[in-house]
């Protein structure tokens, strides 16, 4: 789509329509944003991009009024805005479309745009039939037809996001920022967006559109902000800018040293996966984990790579392929076989799926392993303890009592105490997704020896991680997910920061076969 | 027009409209369902004992509905909210005594200052649990459930073992119920008219509507600047209210009242509301959908009587409308869900 030819884009005088000066948030100790600049000018499309965590959520969420800065200002118009709630936001004409809308499901399309704001008649009355009208006027213009009257349950998610933008343009946005809309949207849905950005900039909106597609930042925007480690990295007219410069811009800093010396290749085959897919999540996976290598899975947040370890692992059900383990076949959508066959998983989200927080450590700890420290069935605490404390020894845990409940852990000891529980079961494959996230620099480099030692002893070990750093120097293979597609797989020595982005953002697809 | 949008070639044409006359016919269908449930049992019963139809009949299951109907009312503002209200019963009950006991301490009160009394109990027992629930913010169905039973204690501390009698009461109060239009009375209609006032209301003002935002979904009532504690409060203040008055027309319609007056009636009241499609979490139904599924229940509780059947299957059938209705309010949003997806799909294609 032929985006800049005869547009009112910025040329140099006219001013900025939103300014955001040196924005710094912290949440605890993590800096997400550092002195974050952003200028966007009336009538364009400005593309925000970055790698997983460099801070453009956390920037959406601050325009969105949702987050208030730290320090920095806002400017609109070169007045200077605060924004405490999301109201202050949309009185001040900025609308936040995100990925996916939360409307109300039981009101009607014209409702939901228009709650709280209908158009009235005498006695402070709705006027139903003006605000089915204003709604019709509202979507003609972008090209949608939806019937106002119909209720929002069952509106696919580009319809939502529909309903969000005519409500965005009924409360006279001047700036919409869309925040990655496209994530859940099928090729012709996102034509259709494309089609409604063009109407909204060409009307003198100004639309921040967020996205990991290079392809749509280069089709649909005029200017591009790069984002990195909370920082604003670049700022530049699309035109004239090649993908590899943005890629690079993305990733820019300098390559981490690898750590641990070069694995041997070639123990036993322990995890194959044949053509994995289930529909509408990941296609045709297929990928092996000798015994003793570390083999990371690569890729944006959404690409699949997390949905691909819960089925082979057995929570998620797939619709085709198979997974194999040490040649034998793996029965699907149980986990209970996954850990009888020796596969062990340490979950995203440790608090949710990982750990029961109000039992104590050393219950935790034991928790996969109850037949080792039973006897007709019932749990003995003694046992339990010494299960426990040995366990603890070898991953250097820090807890006050083993009686305490494990909410009372730091975040590493927490995740150290997930690994415990599963490396207590001595498993021939351990799959680790996210598995330093949230946890501080100190406990992070010692969950990375211990993985490294895993694989030394012998276990098969595949790692799901966003952090490019981290991969490059834990993985010995690095399989990148696009998607829900394998788009590379990268050796060693091939991988590096550059080539991962390249693949998981669509620039390049290398598969070593 | 002040939409940032340069027309393009916009000729607003008309939408198309079937998704939404699936969903008219879908909703209306719910309360004529109620209504040919309603005939069947009416039609059953008259056919077995035909004293079923006769006028005396007919105005008591109207003098027995126009109260469930006030409390369904007052209560379906409340579930529209993803709420409860467990103390309507209680209220009523309070309410019942304290004003019909008005007759015999002030001679000569007025009727009409008894019904303000009245509405005065239930407005402040109403403030009470809204404040707790919009103020506090302490789920309804713990708050509810609690001055079910402290309302209650309040009354039965106030009554003792004693009670109010028919004799006590004036003429004029007593016939509040009984006088009739044949065999519809007037307070019937007096309620129906009030009942298509809520209506109008939920349908036509923005506070009303907002109630049915607040119990779509919360969360974005909230984002979309919705004062949801407001209006979760007056739901409890008029549910309060009505539950107040209703206490008085109770007292006209028994006579007798005691503190067991409306014990165990907050079950019945969220049984007609669920009956009568309002969705149990909110967001969707009508208060005349409400009203009519207290109309079944008092129907169905009287045929039971004059058919001389256990009142133990009275409970039960109440019972297993409420499954029939909740199971079919499942499945109806279950395939309307798909249906309307299916629709979108074809559209976008």
């Amino acid at each position: 789509m032929p985006a800049d030819q005869g547009t009112p884009t910025h040329d140099g005088t006219s001013a900025p329509l939103l300014v955001v000066e040196h924005v710094t948030k912290s949440f605890g100790a993590v800096k997400a944003l550092e002195d974050a600049s952003l200028e966007i000018y009336p009538g364009e499309v400005h593309a925000l991009v970055g790698e997983n965590g460099a801070g453009k959520s956390t920037l959406v969420k601050i325009l969105a009024g949702v987050h208030p800065p730290d320090r920095g200002v806002l400017r609109l118009d070169g007045q200077e805005l605060a924004l405490p709630s999301p109201l202050a936001a949309q009185d001040a004409g900025i609308a936040v479309i995100y990925q996916e809308p939360t409307l109300f499901p039981d009101l009607s399309v014209a409702e939901n745009i228009f709650i709280g704001r209908q158009p009235l008649r005498r006695g402070r009355r709705i006027d139903t039939r003006a605000m089915h009208r204003r709604v019709v006027e509202l979507l003609a213009p972008l090209g949608v037809d939806l019937d106002p009257q119909r209720i929002a349950r069952g509106l696919s998610i580009a319809d939502q996001q529909v309903v969000e933008i005519a409500k965005a343009l009924s409360l006279d946005a001047r700036v919409i920022v869309m925040d990655e809309p496209t994530a859940a949207l099928s090729a012709y849905e996102v034509q259709r967006l494309f089609g409604v950005i063009e109407s909204l900039r060409s009307s003198g909106v100004a639309v921040l559109f967020i996205s990991h597609r290079l392809e749509e930042v280069f089709a649909t925007c005029q200017r591009v902000t790069v984002m990195r480690d909370g920082r604003r990295v670049l700022s530049r007219p699309v035109a004239g800018l090649s993908a590899d410069e943005l890629v690079r811009a993305m990733v820019g800093r300098e390559v981490v040293e690898r750590g641990a010396a070069d694995q041997a290749q070639g123990g036993r085959l322990v995890l194959e996966v044949d053509n994995l897919t289930r529909e509408g999540v990941f296609v045709g996976v297929s990928f092996r984990v000798r015994s003793g290598e570390i083999v990371a899975l690569a890729g944006l947040v959404g690409a699949g790579r997390s949905e691909v370890a819960r089925a082979v692992f057995g929570v998620d059900r797939y619709d085709a392929g198979r997974v194999l383990v040490e040649g034998r076949p793996l029965k699907k959508a149980s986990p209970a076989a996954a850990m009888a066959a020796g596969i062990g998983f340490v979950p995203e989200d440790r608090r949710l799926q990982g750990l029961v927080m109000e039992l104590s450590i050393a219950s935790n700890i034991a928790l996969s392993s109850l037949g080792q420290v039973a006897r007709f069935g019932v749990v003995r605490r003694g046992a339990e303890q010494r299960f426990a404390s040995d366990w603890a020894t070898r991953l250097r845990l820090r807890y006050g009592r083993f009686s305490d409940p494990v909410s009372t852990l730091s975040g590493g000891n927490q995740q150290k105490t997930v690994l415990a529980k599963w490396l207590s079961r001595h498993p021939r494959l351990l799959i680790v997704d996210e598995p330093t996230r949230g946890i501080d620099v100190g406990t992070k480099s010692e969950v990375h020896r211990l993985l490294v030692e895993l694989a030394r002893s012998g276990v098969a070990v595949l790692m799901i991680s966003s952090e490019l750093p981290e991969v490059l120097q834990v993985a010995d293979r690095v399989l990148v997910m696009r998607e829900g597609r394998l788009v590379a797989e990268l050796g060693r020595h091939e991988a590096s920061e550059e080539a991962i982005m390249a693949a998981a953002t669509g620039q390049v697809e290398v598969l070593a076969r | 027009m002040t939409s940032p949008l340069a027309w393009a070639d916009g000729q607003p044409g008309t939408a198309p409209s079937g998704s939404r006359r699936l969903v008219d016919l879908i909703f209306r269908a719910r309360e004529l369902g109620i209504i040919g449930v309603l005939a069947v049992f009416v039609a059953v019963a008259a056919s077995v004992q035909p004293r079923f139809v006769d006028s005396q009949n007919i105005k008591f299951v109207f003098s027995n509905t126009v109260i469930f109907a006030l409390l369904a009312l007052g209560e379906t503002l409340v579930v529209l909210a993803r709420n409860y209200d467990l103390s309507v019963g209680s209220v009523l009950g309070l309410s019942a005594y304290l004003s019909a006991h008005l007759f015999s301490q002030v001679h000569g009160i007025p009727i009409a200052a008894v019904f303000l009394v009245g509405l005065a109990i239930g407005l402040g027992c109403g403030t009470v649990n809204g404040l707790i629930v919009a103020v506090a913010r302490v789920p309804s169905l713990v708050v509810t459930l609690a001055t079910l039973y402290i309302f209650r204690a309040l009354d039965v501390l106030i009554i003792g073992g004693g009670m109010v009698v028919a004799a006590s009461l004036p003429g004029g109060f007593l016939a509040i119920p009984t006088s009739s239009a044949g065999a519809v009375p007037y307070l019937a209609m007096v309620v129906a008219g009030v009942v298509a006032l809520g209506a109008y209301y939920l349908r036509s003002f923005r506070s009303g509507r907002e109630l049915y935002a607040i119990g779509s979904n919360p969360e974005a009532a909230r984002l979309a600047g919705i004062p949801t504690g407001k209006r979760v409060f007056t739901a409890f203040v008029a549910s309060g209210a009505i539950a107040g008055l209703a206490g008085v027309l109770w007292a006209a319609v028994y006579g007798t009242i005691d503190s067991t007056a409306g014990y165990g009636y907050e079950l019945t009241v969220v049984a007609a509301v669920v009956v009568g499609g309002v969705n149990i979490f909110g967001g969707s139904g009508t208060v005349i959908g409400a009203a009519l599924g207290a109309l079944l229940l008092a129907t169905i509780n009287q045929a039971l009587y004059v058919l001389g059947i256990s009142s133990f299957w009275d409970k039960a059938i109440d019972g297993l409308l409420i499954v029939v209705a909740i199971s079919l309010d499942h499945w109806i949003t279950v395939r309307l869900t798909a249906a309307l997806r299916k629709r979108s799909l074809q559209h976008a294609t």
